[in-house]
């Protein structure tokens, strides 16, 4: 693929920055999205915290229900695939989706391999827990970095460890001799040219945004404050009590998330926020972040 | 860009902050969302009123969009202050993004122009100037100290769209700083 290539897709995710992502299941909850700000909708069959309920298999949304939702906004509409699956990919490309989520949240189709991203003109944004992962997932070529946090939980932890490892992971490499990056792009499984290169800019070559756990204004405001530089909002919004008041409570927290006064402002009149679980009483067979190679 | 160029930056959220500020640049995005942003901080009438004084704007893809007078697929509301009709995702979706090189009356020919999810403008009031065009096409527009671009300057390293617009907001931080 051509640096026009990742120009245009990078491009996008640069758009987007500021805002908030938020998972719909159906054009209606698209439509509630995109009125209360959301600056691109995140199509899927079922919201995470209900894959973790449910179990079994989760795949691609059906693409009778992606195109419902982009029939019915007029921002960005992404779509997530099983990572490896690059066949479910191709046919979202051939549907016109916007972005690709080759997602951890789904069931994984390939337990060795992600997608080859370059092959593909429409952009990906992949999970990371750590820079090693982050570079991993850039130079199979995503235009796009999130968090993976440990979705459908409600719980920030995840989220903020991840993004705080991803930024502890990038201010160390800036620090480092030229002639130690290749033994850290060793330890961090990452591609040389690109250890190379956040250790010169310090930051990721593309933007960085949170996603995993987000349930309230105040957890959109701290990863902003950690650094994201956008949200994504899964099962926190159409699982509360008012979908509509939470999406735009969070979408306020996420613009004004320097002043806390907006934030406490989008705090209030708030019905109950999504019921959250203990990380650390799931086992390791139920977390979703471990998926990812 | 503008920190490139030696300009100070700061980003308006509320209309306290826009009154710090000799030009005002209405970045891309989701034209939607920041229609919703700007409505929901009462920021409409600040903006209408800093055009008014005279201070310049200059609007860059959704930008472009809150600037036009009217605006189709969907209509949605704007600031009214370019005489353009604007069509939004005019060239498709995500896939239908493209860089290409456009014509332009700015010296230093053609001008690399990064179009993502574009709006396209359909029509053009007598007043608006083109500045440059691709196959005939309008792509970036002034009209007196309003300059509205379909594509993302900022993307590439060719300053001269915004170096344009500063020239403009230098103009009226001079002007106001003589005692009157």
């Amino acid at each position: 693929m051509t640096d026009n290539s990742i120009r245009l897709k990078t491009g996008l995710a640069e758009m987007l920055k500021g805002g908030v992502i938020m998972d719909v299941t159906n054009a209606e909850q698209a439509k509630i999205a995109e009125d209360a700000g959301a600056v691109a909708v995140m199509a899927l069959e079922r919201v995470p915290a209900d894959i973790r309920r449910d179990g079994g298999v989760a795949r691609m949304a059906s693409p009778k229900k992606i195109r419902e939702i982009m029939a019915v906004v007029s921002i960005p509409v992404m779509a997530k695939v099983r990572i490896g699956h690059f066949a479910e990919a191709q046919v979202l490309e051939a549907l016109g989706v916007d972005f690709i989520d080759e997602s951890e949240v789904l069931t994984p189709a390939d337990e060795e391999h992600h997608v080859d991203k370059h092959q593909f003109k429409v952009p990906f944004v992949c999970g990371a827990r750590n820079l090693g992962e982050a570079l991993r997932r850039i130079g199979e070529g995503a235009a796009m970095i999130r968090t993976k946090g440990e979705a459908g939980s409600g719980n920030i932890v995840e989220a903020v460890r991840h993004l705080r490892q991803i930024s502890h992971d990038i201010k160390r490499l800036t620090i480092l001799g030229a002639e130690e990056l290749m033994a850290e792009a060793k330890n961090l499984g990452a591609p040389y040219e690109l250890v190379r290169m956040v250790a010169k800019d310090g930051k990721l070559p593309v933007p960085n945004f949170a996603a995993g756990g987000i349930a309230t204004p105040a957890d959109a405001s701290l990863c902003m404050q950690l650094g994201a530089e956008t949200v994504f909002v899964g099962s926190g919004i159409f699982k509360s009590s008012d979908p509509a008041a939470r999406a735009r409570a969070i979408v306020k927290a996420t613009t004004h998330y320097q002043n806390p006064l907006m934030v406490l402002e989008a705090s209030e009149e708030l019905g109950e926020a999504m019921p959250g679980l203990d990380i650390a009483k799931l086992p390791e067979s139920e977390l979703l972040q471990t998926r990812g190679w | 860009m503008l920190r490139r160029i030696g300009i100070e930056a700061i980003e308006v959220r509320r209309a306290d902050e826009l009154a710090q500020v000799d030009g005002l640049i209405l970045p891309g995005g989701e034209s939607t969302t920041m229609v919703k942003f700007l409505t929901g901080e009462n920021l409409l009438e600040p903006i209408r009123q800093f055009a008014g004084e005279g201070k310049p704007i200059f609007g860059t893809c959704a930008g472009a969009i809150l600037l036009a007078r009217e605006v189709t697929n969907p209509p949605q509301l704007s600031l009214g202050l370019l005489d353009v009709s604007i069509e939004r995702n005019g060239y498709g979706r995500q896939l239908d993004s493209h860089i290409a090189e456009v014509a332009t009356s700015l010296a230093g020919g053609a001008m690399e122009a990064v179009f993502i999810r574009a709006p396209r403008f359909t029509s053009l009031a007598a007043e608006v100037e083109t500045l440059a065009s691709i196959k005939g096409e309008p792509v970036f527009v002034r009209q007196g100290k309003i300059f509205a671009a379909t594509f993302h300057p900022e993307l590439t390293d060719d300053e001269r769209a915004h170096r344009l617009f500063i020239e403009q907001a230098l103009k009226h931080q001079q002007q106001s700083a003589v005692p009157s």
